[in-house]
């Protein structure tokens, strides 16, 4: 439980000095982001290090969506993370209710197996990965993506899922299957709605893993109409470097998504990532 | 087909009670085959292939000059000047990054754990970086630190770091501690998540004794905090580590591995060279060397764990 409050003054001053200390380093970098991003063309080089722009305008983010092609970039990232996160969800709820309900054979060397998936160097795969999703001439499409990306997120996502599923009763199932459900019709009905939290934070966790994804997304798509946000925005970076507004009027589009899965998660996913390391 | 007969076969009064062999062979696995093939297919076939990369010439910008090379990707790597750069910058972007995001994540827990006004909100805002995908947090920083629109050199140089105000990524000397910076300021959340849980489960028993037989703050810290850590800690700095040293993202968007090659990590010189060469045997030897350190690190730690940790 938390610890009493500090005893001296000397200590409540450094504490609050720790605190803006740490809001200051976590949000100083996104306000910047947003004030370029607000700031007119015109005045960026004058003024691009003051604190605060004399003018504020929101010309950068229209040009942004109406003249490039962000507004179609943001919608094939949509496509791919919401796809990768339910399909993801859906699997690692079923893997992980196995794991959190069964003892059986090769139980430990499944386990043993997802866990090294999480150490590798993924780059190691990224040359074979290419060569096969072009074999199967599945190169430039958002699927490939979602299928990549919902193998890579499965084992977290199971680990995760099973501690939701660990932090519900046995009994809740095993009552329901003595009064003649099966276990499935258990699972549907009466683990399914407990979950929902849990559920919630393993797609809203797998949605913006998904959205982040730049280095396989490089490799897999190469046309314009399919890529997703980073790669659409590191395309403009490199092509477009001196169009600082327009640059970070990006940015900010891309964050929104994953800040808004964030505020609605937050506190699920701190939840649910510290019952199961208190465990371990 | 054998499920399904097998459902047959049990339903009715033997439902509540399935046999051993349904139980124990196939009801899990019904449950975890789409993610154990998902996983094989995606993952474990693909590592095996990228290991045999590793002894062929397969470089797409060579098409007729692929085929079985035996050690050739090795030798080849022993003699790579770039090759021994960057696992010397592996090191130092692993320790570095590390060691900070370690401290700051210690002292956030630190903070967390106590209580004060307006803590959830603090707290929603300080793991925000987190939630900020990696490609964004990269360019965010190499946007601070570019002096026409960042105010990072201009601020260094009104401390006397630099000698005029330019961009930091483009100094040899300099550049990797870019990335390092975005690194922590990203990773910072996760260690502050996982140290708080630590922290959280420490009975608050111990601390009263401890104030009532007298301890001072630094005392209980030092005698009750860390020991109760320690576990916790050296699994987030191993785990942390080997997907530190696998992080190329922060380092391929800010410096691309440059200025000539004095932010190269290992990781991000695989991509490199199967993305912008498409060397594949090359690059999939890189891999399998940086798999075998990691291994090696895992192997001492463990090692080292067992020989000084009693429990």
């Amino acid at each position: 439980m938390s610890i009493t409050a500090p005893r001296t003054p000397v200590l409540m001053i450094g504490k609050y000095v720790a605190i803006s200390f740490y809001l200051i380093f976590a949000l100083f970098p996104l306000y910047w982001l947003l004030k370029i991003a607000l700031t007119p063309d015109q005045l960026i080089f004058t003024e691009g290090t003051n604190l605060v722009p004399s003018q504020m305008t929101f010309a950068n983010f229209t040009s942004v969506l109406f003249k490039t092609d962000f507004l179609a970039y943001f919608g094939n990232s949509l496509v791919v993370s919401l796809g990768t996160a339910a399909i993801t969800t859906m699997v690692a709820a079923g893997a992980g209710y196995a794991f959190s309900r069964f003892h059986f054979g090769g139980k430990k060397i499944i386990i043993a197996v997802m866990l090294i998936t999480q150490m590798f160097p993924l780059l190691m795969i990224i040359a074979p990965i290419y060569k096969i999703i072009a074999s199967l001439g599945l190169l430039n499409s958002l699927t490939s993506l979602i299928i990549v990306y919902t193998a890579f997120n499965i084992p977290f996502a199971t680990f995760l899922m099973q501690s939701f599923f660990d932090g519900i009763p046995k009994d809740l199932e095993e009552a329901a299957m003595m009064d003649g459900c099966t276990r499935f019709q258990a699972l549907r009905k009466v683990i399914f709605p407990l979950t929902l939290p849990g559920l919630g934070a393993t797609l809203g966790f797998v949605f913006t893993a998904a959205w982040s994804e730049l280095l396989f997304a490089l490799m897999l798509i190469s046309k314009n109409d399919t890529m997703t946000f980073p790669v659409g925005l590191l395309t403009f970076v490199s092509k477009f470097s001196v169009d600082w507004g327009q640059m970070m009027a990006a940015g900010v589009l891309a964050l929104i998504p994953s800040c808004l899965f964030f505020i609605f998660i937050q506190r699920y996913l701190v939840q649910g990532l510290t019952s199961g390391a208190v465990k371990g | 087909m054998t499920a399904a007969q097998h459902t047959d076969a049990t339903s009715g009064e033997t439902r509540a009670r399935p046999s051993f062999y349904w139980r124990y062979l196939v009801e899990p696995y019904l449950y975890l085959s789409p993610a154990l093939v998902l996983i094989g297919a995606v993952m474990l076939f693909p590592l095996i292939i990228g290991i045999s990369y590793s002894f062929q010439s397969i470089a797409l910008l060579k098409p007729f000059d692929t085929g079985w090379v035996g050690f050739d990707n090795y030798v080849a790597l022993w003699s790579d000047k770039k090759f021994w750069i960057a696992l010397e910058n592996t090191f130092w972007w692993t320790v570095g990054s590390l060691s900070l995001q370690f401290f700051f994540g210690l002292g956030l827990a630190l903070l967390l754990n106590t209580s004060f006004y307006g803590k959830r909100l603090f707290q929603a805002l300080v793991f925000l970086p987190w939630a900020v995908p990696t490609f964004l947090s990269a360019l965010t920083w190499a946007w601070l630190f570019n002096p026409v629109i960042g105010p990072l050199p201009h601020w260094l140089y009104d401390l006397g770091l630099l000698s005029e105000p330019y961009n930091i990524l483009g100094d040899p000397e300099l550049a990797i501690w870019g990335p390092i910076t975005a690194n922590v300021w990203f990773g910072v959340p996760f260690f502050a998540i996982t140290l708080l849980a630590a922290l959280q489960s420490i009975p608050g028993e111990l601390y009263e004794a401890a104030e009532i037989d007298g301890a001072t703050a630094w005392q209980s810290f030092t005698k009750i905090t860390l020991p109760f850590l320690a576990p916790m800690i050296a699994i987030t700095v191993m785990l942390r580590t080997i997907w530190i040293a696998n992080f190329a993202d922060m380092i391929y968007v800010m410096t691309g591995g440059g200025p000539a090659n004095s932010t190269q990590i290992l990781s991000s010189y695989v991509f490199t060279t199967a993305f912008r060469k498409l060397d594949f045997g090359y690059a999939s030897a890189i891999a399998v060397a940086l798999l075998g350190i990691l291994l090696i690190y895992a192997v001492i730690l463990l090692f080292v764990r067992q020989k000084f940790v009693r429990t």
